[in-house]
């Protein structure tokens, strides 16, 4: 019998488990909604309220994605021109790790204040959270280059121009994924956070409005929608690199051969 | 005609002496192999000749020209097959061109072809086995538009039988493209079944001991390892080995 059942049975048996006992704990000890709603009126609450849910929903998802292609934009060229001028390197690498020190929760009030309500100091937070994990990963995925492969490249006349393209960045490939994901993951709470600056639209919005009604249901509502989307990305950026990295053996590491 | 000539090269690196007053020439078209110890500074004469590293003393002349610490001279094929992982074999035969010229995909068919290894031509070097990736390391430099070709022990990671099986593919494929070879090694037998010419290196520093020029005729086969003359000749070289 367990043969025949979907892949990851698991996980959501799992899950469904989790949200039985949470309904019926709930129903038994008669909590009131506004402390903790069951997943049934949560789900409800998703259904009826859809309309209105999905117009900050979808803002979301445009935030999420422009936020997360500067933040890519931003992770890459800073290891690219860090990794190639070896004195930079050593002079920002520490306050790059600084930068990922700053309370956001902090910053971004100042943001505010700095460039106002527009789409830029938004921006800025995804940017600041998700260029990190796509930078250092770069970073390590260039300098792990097999050394035999860079003998030969050296020997066959290779320029450097030629080594970063045909070498060093398809092997930084797989790496560089794993930072993706990472990224793919943060951009989306970095977009929720950024939303409680002030906008107009936004499931970071929806958020505060609920939390100040003691509309529990629909903050709930609002957590469930953004794991939603962060696995969803998640499983994007998944699929993206097993389109591209075609070449790697199975359990294989990335490697010369 | 004298294609590639190093004249009175002396390299040294972190102050000890690798190579003394080395001086060697090859011609067009030939075979040739420099033999030595482990150690003796045989892939650093490549190094050399590869514009990697640059000697204190002498000149390196490739076709009357000076290439002493220039890069992009010769084709070059490492111990390790070191392809691109995620290059199709036909990408990674390419790859030695593409880095010089424009790629010409017609003649790497053609030499996939005649080398039996067309109906890998899609295929990642993963899927391989050692020796088969060899080939295409192989292919990879015989492409490539450089005059000459550096060997740098290619066959040593590879077990007996498949050594015996990549020499006589080696020579197979060299004798239908005839281009210079400079191969280096430390297996006496690998020498005198290739080549035409062998410098027998001293141990450290470097210097040529001895030319020896190969007599047996071409096209050879594995009977000639069991022959008399080439027994001859194998123990005269240990025994210039021997010496030190």
């Amino acid at each position: 019998m367990i043969h025949k059942l979907p892949k990851g049975w698991r996980p959501i048996l799992v899950l469904l488990l989790l949200f039985i006992g949470w309904e019926f704990t709930v129903r038994i000890s008669e909590v009131p909604t506004w402390l903790l709603p069951t997943p049934l009126q949560i789900f409800n609450e998703l259904i009826n309220g859809w309309s209105s849910v999905s117009v900050h929903l979808f803002s979301t998802i445009q935030l999420i994605l422009l936020g997360f292609f500067s933040g890519v934009t931003v992770g890459l060229l800073t290891a690219f021109i860090l990794h190639n001028i070896p004195f930079l390197k050593e002079s920002f690498y520490p306050l790059l790790i600084l930068s990922q020190n700053i309370p956001i929760i902090v910053l971004a009030p100042l943001l505010v204040i700095w460039f106002g309500f527009g789409l830029l100091p938004k921006l800025i937070v995804i940017t600041l959270v998700c260029f990190f994990p796509i930078t250092i990963s770069a970073m390590d995925g260039f300098r792990q280059v097999a050394p035999e492969l860079f003998h030969y490249m050296h020997m066959a006349g290779a320029t450097k121009r030629q080594l970063f393209w045909k070498l060093e960045l398809p092997f930084a490939l797989p790496s560089i994924f794993s930072g993706l994901k990472i990224s793919a993951t943060y951009s989306v709470m970095g977009a929720v956070i950024s939303e409680w600056l002030g906008s107009e639209n936004g499931i970071g919005v929806y958020m505060t409005l609920s939390s100040s009604s003691f509309r529990t249901d629909r903050v709930f509502v609002a957590i469930f929608l953004i794991m939603a989307l962060s696995l969803l990305f998640f499983i994007m950026i998944n699929w993206l690199e097993r389109f591209v990295i075609r070449w790697k053996a199975e359990g294989e590491n990335h490697g010369a051969s | 005609m004298e294609l590639l000539k190093m004249q009175n090269v002396s390299f040294s690196y972190r102050d000890k002496q690798i190579l003394h007053d080395l001086n060697l020439s090859v011609k067009n078209g030939e075979f040739v192999t420099i033999l030595g110890p482990s150690g003796s500074g045989k892939s650093t004469i490549f190094q050399l000749i590869g514009g990697i590293q640059t000697p204190y003393m002498g000149s390196i002349i490739l076709e009357g020209e000076e290439i002493t610490g220039d890069r992009g001279h010769i084709s070059y094929m490492p111990q390790s097959p070191s392809l691109l992982p995620w290059r199709t074999i036909i990408q990674n035969v390419l790859l030695g061109q593409e880095l010089q010229a424009k790629k010409d995909y017609k003649k790497a068919d053609e030499m996939l072809q005649r080398a039996g290894l067309l109906e890998y031509r899609n295929a990642y070097p993963h899927e391989l086995s050692g020796g088969m990736k060899q080939r295409v390391a192989f292919l990879r430099a015989l492409l490539s538009p450089q005059p000459i070709i550096c060997l740098d022990e290619p066959f040593s990671a590879l077990d007996e039988l498949t050594r015996q099986e990549m020499q006589l593919w080696l020579l197979s494929i060299w004798e239908q493209y005839k281009k210079t070879i400079i191969f280096v090694t430390h297996n006496i037998e690998e020498a005198l079944f290739l080549s035409d010419r062998i410098f027998v290196l001293s141990a450290k520093p470097a210097r040529i001991k001895q030319e020896v020029v190969v007599p047996f005729l071409r096209p050879r086969d594995e009977e000639m390892l069991f022959t008399g003359e080439f027994l001859q000749h194998k123990k005269m070289i240990h025994d210039l080995l021997r010496k030190g």
